[in-house]
Order: structure tokens, then C-alpha cells, then sequence
């Protein structure tokens, strides 16, 4: 017997996330940033995906992806106007990498679900087309998540 | 919010071109029909006489990784060098071939069978003996049935000792077609 794969071949994946996201992607960002971004967020994905161990949540996984690029690109973009004061540079690790690491241990759809709305910051609707559920179960599975974050011991 | 063919095209390109695909793979137009043609970064490595990707995708990833592609730049060499020679304007290949996954007495066969001229025939017998297994002509078969890369690694070249077609695996009147397009004595 021949070992079942652990992911789908890319081009069935990339064939079945790409039309979310760019749509995620549009809404983000607008036109051409977007298109630009689509890419970015295939080529990444299409570097790590011999290395992932599983086929669970590859929606939530492309959309994770995609949003930690429209942070990427925020932050590279120029401000508008010459008046816009500087912002002040960000203290130490971004919010999303220390959500993520905090939130290892939760399952997986909880995890999903609180590192999308809190470290990504996006709406339950965005959630619920990348957990393939309705707003209202993504909106309890980040609040369960949180829950169970605040009630672990932390270690010392 | 569907992807443009352009945007589509531009990420495939990009892929092909970053050396990201374990196997890269593309639907080839032909006088006998559409080919679908799979390389890696080793080379040429199938082609299917029938064309579904759907059928093959699983396949290609087993054999290859899960890095599987459609990308036209990835099996450009070997989409010209096919027109060509169905064009009747080329009579070898100039193309690296991947036969991973091939057992040894697999490739020394498809090695051989490499090397028989366009337009002319040989036996299953000939093919064993020339890989020092004069007896094995009916493994030789086996071999030439699931010759992974058939037009390029000329398998219909191949008859039986009494000038038979025999068989091949994209049927026998496509192998007399091929022998033809050739000019070889049928």
C-alpha cells in the first residue's frame, strides 16, 4: 500500500482557496495590491506546503497567510499625505506572533479562531468562510478559545 | 470573486519560474490528442495519452511530492520538441528524462529502448538481450506497458518477433499512427 498523502496535490488546493483569497485579499487592499499580494500569498504557501503534516483547515491556514501579508504590506506602505505625523515604531514582537505562540495549544479550531480575529483582527465573517462554518460558530470558537487561554495555569 | 486567467497565469509562471513545484505538469495539444505532459526539476517524467488532470494529480504527487502544478513553462522544452516531431520535422529527443521510482532492470530497458532509431523497429526479444536477459522478452513487455514517458521513450517502436504489433498502452492504432508519422516499414 502506497502512504495516503498528507495534503491534498497543490494545484486541487490552489484551485479550491484561490477565488476566497482574492476576494479576502480585495477587500484588504483594493485592486492592484491585492493582485500583487494573491501571488505573494501562493508563493509562501507553495513553500511551506511539503512540510505541513496535515490537510485540516488549509482554509484557515492560506487566509492566515494572507492576512499576516495585508500586515506586512500596511506596513511597508508610505503614508498618503506628507502632513500624516510618523508612527511611533512598534515595542518588540508583533501582536500576531505572540497570539500565535500563546495560542498553540488550543484545538485547532479554536486556534484558528483566535489567532484570525485577534491577532489578525478580522471580522467573524472572514472567519467563518476560512473555518467552512457561519459567523456565529466562529464568533463562539474564538470566545471558547479565549476562555480556555485565561484559564490555563501559566506555567513559572 | 473569481481569479482573472491573467492573475491565474502570472502566479503559475512565477511558481514554475521560483523552482517551487515538485512537479510541474501541463495539457499539451496533438494530432493523436491531448497529451498531458509532467516534468520535474530532473526532467521529463510522464506523459498520459489520456489528458484528465484529475486522473493524474493524485498520481503525480505520490510519485513526486505534493508540489503539483499546472504551469506551461515548466514542460516548454518537451510541448515544442512533441510539435516538432509531430510535425514530422524532429527525429529524437533532446530532453532530460526523471525515471525515479523506475526498478533497475526498468530503466536499463527504457535506457535501451532509448536508443532505438526513429522510423525503425525492434523486438521484445532484441530489447532483452541487449540488457543481457535474453530470456526476459516478456518482462520487456511489462516494461514497455508502463513505460512512463511513451512518444519520447519510443516504446511503439517495439514489436513482437513476428513483426505483430503486440500491444501498446495508448492502443495499437495509435502505435501503427506513430509508426507511420515515422515512416517506418509496417
Amino acid at each position: 500500500m502506497e502512504a495516503v498523502p498528507a495534503v491534498p496535490p497543490f494545484e486541487s488546493f490552489y484551485v479550491e482557496h484561490r477565488d476566497v483569497v482574492l476576494g479576502f485579499l480585495r477587500r484588504r487592499l483594493g485592486g492592484q495590491a491585492a493582485e500583487d499580494a494573491f501571488q505573494e500569498t501562493f508563493l509562501r504557501a507553495l513553500r511551506a506546503y511539503d512540510r505541513l503534516e496535515h490537510g485540516d483547515y488549509l482554509r484557515a491556514w492560506i487566509l492566515t497567510i494572507a492576512a499576516r501579508l495585508v500586515i506586512d504590506t500596511g506596513r511597508r506602505a508610505k503614508p498618503i499625505s506628507h502632513e500624516l505625523p510618523e508612527l511611533p515604531v512598534e515595542d518588540g514582537r508583533p501582536a500576531y506572533a505572540q497570539i500565535e505562540h500563546l495560542a498553540g495549544e488550543l484545538p485547532p479550531t479554536e486556534r484558528a479562531a483566535v489567532v484570525l480575529r485577534y491577532a489578525y483582527d478580522l471580522p467573524y465573517d472572514d472567519i467563518a468562510v476560512a473555518l467552512d462554518s457561519t459567523p456565529e460558530a466562529a464568533r463562539q470558537a474564538a470566545s471558547s478559545g479565549v476562555r480556555r487561554l485565561r484559564s490555563r495555569r501559566i506555567p513559572t | 470573486m473569481t481569479v482573472s486567467t491573467d492573475l491565474d497565469l502570472r502566479f503559475r509562471a512565477a511558481a514554475a519560474a521560483e523552482g517551487l513545484l515538485d512537479v510541474g505538469f501541463d495539457v499539451v495539444d496533438s494530432p493523436i490528442g491531448p497529451l498531458l505532459v509532467a516534468a520535474t526539476g530532473r526532467g521529463l517524467a510522464r506523459i498520459f495519452f489520456d489528458a484528465e488532470p484529475g486522473l493524474h494529480l493524485d498520481r503525480l504527487a505520490q510519485a513526486f511530492g505534493p508540489r503539483v502544478l499546472r504551469s506551461a513553462s515548466s514542460v516548454g522544452s518537451a510541448h515544442r520538441q512533441l510539435d516538432e516531431y509531430f510535425a514530422g520535422d524532429r527525429s529524437s529527443f533532446e530532453l532530460d528524462v526523471d525515471l525515479r521510482g523506475a526498478a533497475p532492470f526498468a530503466r536499463q530497458v527504457l535506457d535501451e529502448l532509448a536508443r532505438v532509431p526513429y522510423g525503425q523497429t525492434t523486438t521484445y526479444g532484441t530489447l532483452a538481450a541487449k540488457v543481457g536477459a535474453p530470456n526476459a522478452a516478456r518482462a520487456v513487455g511489462t516494461v514497455m506497458n508502463r513505460n512512463p514517458i511513451p512518444i519520447v521513450l519510443p516504446c511503439h517502436r517495439v514489436v513482437g518477433a513476428n513483426g505483430s504489433l503486440t500491444g501498446y498502452a495508448g492502443g495499437l492504432e495509435l502505435k501503427e499512427r506513430l509508426l507511420r508519422l515515422e515512416g517506418a516499414m509496417l
